[in-house]
């Protein structure tokens, strides 16, 4: 018997019932798990292991490039963290989000590593694996029956923005994670997948309560985050049916009241509620109880299931290729200027690489010191030096690089009103100053979808290793 | 006296790449309950700093965390071409030369 059989046995055949244990592990599988913390979980004997992987908070890039955002050697040396881990201790893992955008290539790629390192180390075990990649003609479907609403004010998803997406997921849930916990397996990797699943299905398979679940889940996935000072390192989380008891592992991060409550906020834009494809935990009742210095008891959450499993779905598509230059300026005029001055070389570039060519490209600028990140205040003062981006996106890598060394030469002697500096308008901290950083994409698809389909997404399949 | 000298945290963020929250969380009941009866953090002023009409700004009091928090729609969805600020880290800055009474 495996590792999820094991423990949803142990519990049938339970004369009273006991707490469970659960170990937020890392909540960006990817970037390093802190060693001293997670082994100090481990020797408290958790029975699962959970890790978050995904994100779409890192933008449209990774999940249209099929790229994961962290590197192969890191994400190994994770992996087998926690894979060598959850096999000594014959526990669960669950990863959810594989690869960071949690799409078909970055499921492979993940899987591939982990293949590797049940070979390196010698191991073996059941490996259930689930997608989350949502086949086209299924969202078809749903905008014609219309089942698709995009989230906070995205625009309606047209037949045409699916058919061009490059990459499109959907955010599975409890009910998909629990399939694979029933075929008996010790380790669990999906595609796109709800957060908060990674850590409730156990427990809701088990009889806890589903609100007090989710809001555990929801806190754990991003490790120690919840603490003060909040980090990464390994969180424990402790379920009775009343409430759960969260610590942190790493002895400095403190789980108070106060901090607990206030995970609650964390990219969230209500913190009174968790939506999940099944329903929605509600905390306006929440109770968040000092127990000692490093830990707090959480009740009160309730589950109010929906009347209609939806489904968000996310997708990106190609917009073109994108090259950059970068570059400085420290001579008051110019700084002075700047706004004038590139928009007459935009004018001067244009002429040029458009005299045999339709102007086939967005050209932006950003003037950090000035307006790079946000819209100037109106006290704002004016910098000494100033930091330039100019981007270019063209249907071609070779177009937006002809584009960017363009304007780098027509800014650099640019003859602006004003002028004393007749050297060179730009400081270049190296050459060349210009990058062709790769294809360019952007959110074409974020919608909550209903769907008559539901049961042909999020296949699982089992692989023995 | 500015927010910046009264809170314990002013912080950016997206909630989905369409929406951008701001959070403002206090040391202690007095400093969050002085704050919020002061009215000053309204949605008129959120709707000026950063020029959008009122209505798109919901602000919400959690006491439990002395903290409130903003939800305003984001001009430009999260990583498209023009894009300044993928994961909204750095749009809170303007909140700490609010004044408060």
């Amino acid at each position: 018997m495996s590792a999820t059989g094991r423990i949803l046995k142990e519990f049938a055949n339970l004369k009273a019932r006991r707490p469970l244990k659960l170990l937020g592990a890392s909540g960006q599988l990817g970037y390093g798990i802190p060693t001293p913390a997670f082994n100090a979980g481990l020797e408290r004997k958790p029975d699962l292991i959970g890790c978050d992987m995904g994100s779409i908070d890192i933008g449209p890039y990774y999940l249209g490039s099929g790229n994961m955002a962290t590197a192969r050697e890191s994400t190994k040396r994770d992996l087998r963290k926690v894979i060598i881990a959850a096999r000594l201790h014959d526990i669960p893992l669950v990863i959810g989000s594989a690869g960071s955008a949690g799409g078909a290539p970055h499921l492979e790629q993940t899987l591939a590593i982990v293949r590797e390192i049940a070979k390196d180390e010698g191991l073996h075990f059941r490996l259930g694996v689930i997608a989350g990649d949502i086949p086209k003609d299924i969202i078809i479907d749903a905008i014609r029956a219309q089942g698709v609403v995009g989230i906070d004010g995205m625009p309606a998803l047209t037949e045409e923005d699916v058919l061009g997406a490059a990459h499109i997921v959907g955010q599975m849930g409890m009910s998909s994670f629990e399939q694979a916990f029933k075929a008996d397996i010790d380790v669990l990797i999906t595609g796109r997948a709800c957060d908060t699943a990674i850590f409730s299905t156990l427990p809701v398979m088990l009889g806890f309560p589903i609100g007090l679940s989710v809001h555990l889940a929801k806190i754990i996935e991003c490790a120690s985050l919840c603490c003060l000072p909040g980090g990464r390192d390994s969180i424990l989380a402790t379920l009775d049916d009343e409430g759960f008891v969260l610590e942190s592992m790493a002895p400095q991060r403190r789980a108070t009241p106060t901090s607990v409550a206030a995970h609650s906020l964390y990219e969230q834009n209500d913190p009174y509620v968790i939506i999940e494809p099944e329903g929605r935990a509600v905390l306006n009742e929440a109770k968040y109880e000092q127990i000692d210095d490093r830990r707090t008891r959480i009740s009160g959450a309730q589950w109010l299931e929906a009347q209609q499993i939806t489904i968000k779905i996310e997708g990106s598509t190609r917009v073109g290729e994108r090259a950059i230059l970068l570059c400085g300026a420290a001579d008051p005029i110019f700084i002075k200027n700047h706004e004038e001055i590139l928009r007459d070389v935009t004018k001067v570039v244009r002429d040029l690489v458009c005299e045999d060519t339709p102007e086939d490209y967005t050209l932006f600028w950003r003037v950090f010191g000035v307006n790079g990140v946000t819209d100037p205040l109106p006290d704002a003062v004016t910098p000494s030096e100033i930091c330039m981006t100019i981007e270019c996106i063209a249907p071609t890598t070779a177009r937006a690089s002809e584009v960017v060394r363009t304007m780098k030469q027509y800014l650099l002697h640019f003859g602006y009103e004003g002028r004393l500096s007749t050297g060179g308008n730009l400081a270049f901290a190296f050459t060349p100053p210009e990058i062709s950083v790769g294809t360019a994409y952007k959110f074409s698809v974020y919608h909550i979808m209903t769907t008559a389909r539901l049961g042909e997404l999020f296949h699982l399949k089992i692989e023995e290793l | 006296m500015y927010l910046q000298d009264i809170a314990r945290v002013i912080r950016s963020k997206n909630a989905g790449p369409r929406c951008t929250t701001l959070d403002i969380m206090f040391n202690s009941d007095e400093d969050y309950n002085r704050v919020i009866q002061s009215k000053v953090i309204n949605q008129a002023l959120i709707a000026k700093l950063y020029d959008m009409p009122a209505e798109q700004v919901n602000i919400i009091e959690y006491p439990m965390s002395r903290a409130l928090k903003i939800a305003i729609p984001r001009k430009i969805t999260a990583g498209d071409p023009g894009d300044r600020d993928v994961y909204g880290a750095q749009q809170h800055a303007r909140l700490f030369k609010v004044e408060i009474l």
